[in-house]
């Protein structure tokens, strides 16, 4: 599918994989001597967002800024502390496990270190069937036949199947991963930080192999990130987080060229340019990330914003719609 | 050489001696100099022996690590042939350095203050009470509004981009002519990279420090480097200003680094990726090290490796395209 078809694809249908209700989640910070419960840590704090079924989403976000734990969430590998999750519209937020267990093998995850995701005494060939044994009723014939041909679809040969996860590379690990993520014929995957431990050359290998993949099989990407040059190559759509919220959500053309929010500029601008000849101004903020068990009242950025004003302290920004599918944060785009 | 050099490194080799009488040649004839006040970037993926070109220069590898052969030049006398005594005066003093991780590189039983004023005391001579003086000025320089403050603080009550800074800080106590700085900002999140950078090069400018940046990023080597060394395979394959390098490289290797690079200004469909991977030290190909991934290989690349040479005045190149 080109890019066009995709984005047009994408503007006409509103069939939503995944969509997340006022979404939180908060951890408990215990102290004293009777370890109660003193303050909470905000890591996911009232999101809302719609994920359109064949996209790929963009959450980025520095460390702190709550964007895996959201991830986690929406997999329901940690439990929501409120809020609603549909998965292909049926509420999957309050199901006991054994009642998630039809919905895990249409929701798969990646994880950023391959080194800690596999398990180092199973091989390749046990990771992979593993998926297939726990949730299919395929023998073991068909289950090495399957195991062969993920194998070959991400780009390993199958004769490395009885190897172990140390005797591969980190770029080859992280296909391992993703063969086994494949495994159940998922129809969406959380890819979080799925190349940031990769060097360059190795990262553009996997982002063309997830790529194919996406194309191949129709797939529903949530892509978590902090590199917001890998976000903008394989996103549709990119939120930006910030201490639990999300501060910005644009189609990808809209957010990378008309940014709105004064964090995402910073960001944006942030990001060193390989364009030796047009030099982007920099716009350094102050500070570094404010606490998230104790977040700064009103507008959570207003410490580190250049253009704070007084009402940023005592009101909080609601994410409101300024343009086709452009919504923002933000004090300074209310009527 | 009319202009004076600061560092001259010649011909460094700088091999691993692992099991099974296997040799690990991490770091094979590199050749490069710095001026005083430049920076200069060595660039390359995991493996391709930029750490170890900086750990060699420093003389902090242990074994089964060794310099093989070569020389380097600091300020005209050889640091390959100085004792590790002589190496405690010049590590600190002439030579700052700063790491990836600050909080390994921090001592995290001893506070900011304590650690700033150690060098100072060991290195400058100075009595307790002037080194704190000038340690809490440092701390200001590098960007700690409460810099009184900040000294009684342990690296753990800091956080990472503070941490880089309070580095920089105990770098440039001792006015080091040359700052190596070793993926100063990998670590860290984009606006605080930002931040770091920037008080690097503003520290650069007001010392006239000379700064040798290790990095894998391009991006940090376009913005912040004036000439640039990309590394493959242990040693240096492409050599010249950072203008020439993105408008106009040479080597099919930084070609593919720079096509598999997503960016912010272009659009692609499909991000042109580099086959295959970085070979280990100790089993490079035989010939052109690059040869088993490169798109233009040639019977020659695999019979011997090619020379650096110079394809224009200040812009050399490894590579049989342009012999």
């Amino acid at each position: 599918m080109s890019v066009i078809e995709k984005e047009l694809k994408i503007e006409t249908e509103n069939d939503f994989i995944v969509e997340a209700k006022n979404l939180k989640k908060y951890f408990p910070i215990k102290g004293g001597v009777l370890k109660r419960t003193v303050g909470h840590v905000k890591a996911v704090d009232d999101i809302s967002l719609s994920i359109i079924r064949g996209e790929t989403l963009g959450v980025v976000g520095e460390s702190g800024s709550g964007k895996s734990t959201l991830g986690r969430v929406i997999l329901r590998l940690m439990e929501p502390t409120e809020g609603q999750i549909l998965f292909e519209n049926e509420d999957i937020s309050r199901l006991s496990n054994r009642q998630l267990r039809p919905f895990r093998k249409d929701m798969q995850i990646v994880f950023q270190d391959p080194f800690a995701s596999l398990n180092p005494k199973m091989n390749v060939q046990e990771l992979i069937e593993e998926p297939l044994l726990v949730q299919t009723s395929l023998d073991k014939h068909e289950r090495r036949e399957k195991a062969i041909s993920l194998l070959e679809k991400v780009g390993l040969r199958p004769d490395s199947r009885l190897k172990y996860p140390h005797e591969f590379s980190g770029g080859q690990r992280q296909r391992i991963s993703i063969a086994r993520a494949l495994a159940l014929n998922p129809k969406f995957i959380i890819c979080d930080e799925p190349v940031s431990a990769l060097d360059v050359s190795i990262q553009a290998q996997v982002l063309n192999l997830m790529a194919d993949l996406q194309d191949e099989f129709n797939l529903t990407y949530l892509f978590i990130a902090h590199d917001l040059s890998v976000v903008k190559h394989i996103s549709d759509r990119v939120a930006v987080m910030y201490l639990g919220r999300i501060a910005e959500i644009a189609p990808k053309k809209n957010l990378y060229d008309t940014p709105l929010h004064p964090y995402t500029e910073a960001l944006l601008s942030a990001v060193p340019s390989t364009d030796v000849l047009n030099k982007r101004e920099k716009i350094i903020l102050k500070g570094d990330l404010p606490s998230p068990s104790n977040p700064p009242s009103g507008c959570a950025f207003r410490t580190r914003c250049p253009k704070a004003h007084e009402r940023c302290a005592l009101e909080r920004p609601e994410l409101i719609n300024v343009s086709e599918g452009h919504y923002v944060a933000c004090h300074l785009y209310e009527q | 050489m009319t202009e004076k050099t600061l560092l001259d490194v010649k011909g460094l080799k700088t091999y691993f001696y692992l099991e099974g009488k296997k040799v690990a040649k991490a770091v094979d004839g590199v050749h490069f100099s710095v001026k005083p006040g430049e920076t200069v970037a060595l660039v390359g993926e995991s493996g391709s022996g930029k750490s170890i070109t900086s750990l060699s220069i420093m003389k902090l590898i242990g074994k089964p690590g060794k310099i093989e052969e070569g020389q380097i030049l600091f300020n005209g006398k050889d640091l390959v042939k100085f004792s590790d005594k002589q190496m405690t005066q010049v590590r600190g003093r002439e030579i700052g350095m700063i790491f990836q991780e600050p909080m390994t590189a921090l001592n995290p039983v001893f506070t900011i203050g304590n650690q700033i004023t150690e060098t100072l005391i060991r290195h400058k001579k100075v009595s307790k009470a002037e080194a704190e003086k000038k340690a809490i000025d440092l701390l200001k320089l590098v960007g700690f509004p409460r810099a009184e403050e900040t000294m009684k603080e342990y690296p753990h009550q800091l956080s990472g981009g503070m941490r880089q800074r309070a580095m920089i800080a105990i770098a440039i106590s001792c006015d080091p002519k040359l700052l190596i700085a070793d993926e100063p900002t990998t670590a860290l999140d984009v606006t605080i990279q930002a931040q770091i950078l920037d008080i690097m090069d503003e520290m650069k400018k007001k010392f006239n420090m000379a700064v040798l940046l290790i990095t894998h990023d391009l991006g940090v080597v376009a913005e912040y480097a004036e000439r640039v060394m990309v590394m493959y395979g242990g040693q240096i394959v492409e050599q010249t200003t950072v203008e020439n390098l993105f408008l106009n490289p040479k080597h099919p290797y930084t070609n593919g680094l720079l096509e598999s690079l997503p960016s912010l200004e272009k659009e692609v469909d499909r991000l042109g990726a580099i086959k295959g991977m970085v070979p280990a030290a100790h089993e490079f190909p035989a010939g052109c090290r690059f040869s088993d991934r490169c798109p233009h290989v040639m019977d020659k690349c695999k019979a011997a490796n090619p020379e650096l040479v110079t394809v224009e005045p200040g812009h050399n190149v490894r590579c049989y395209l342009y012999e």
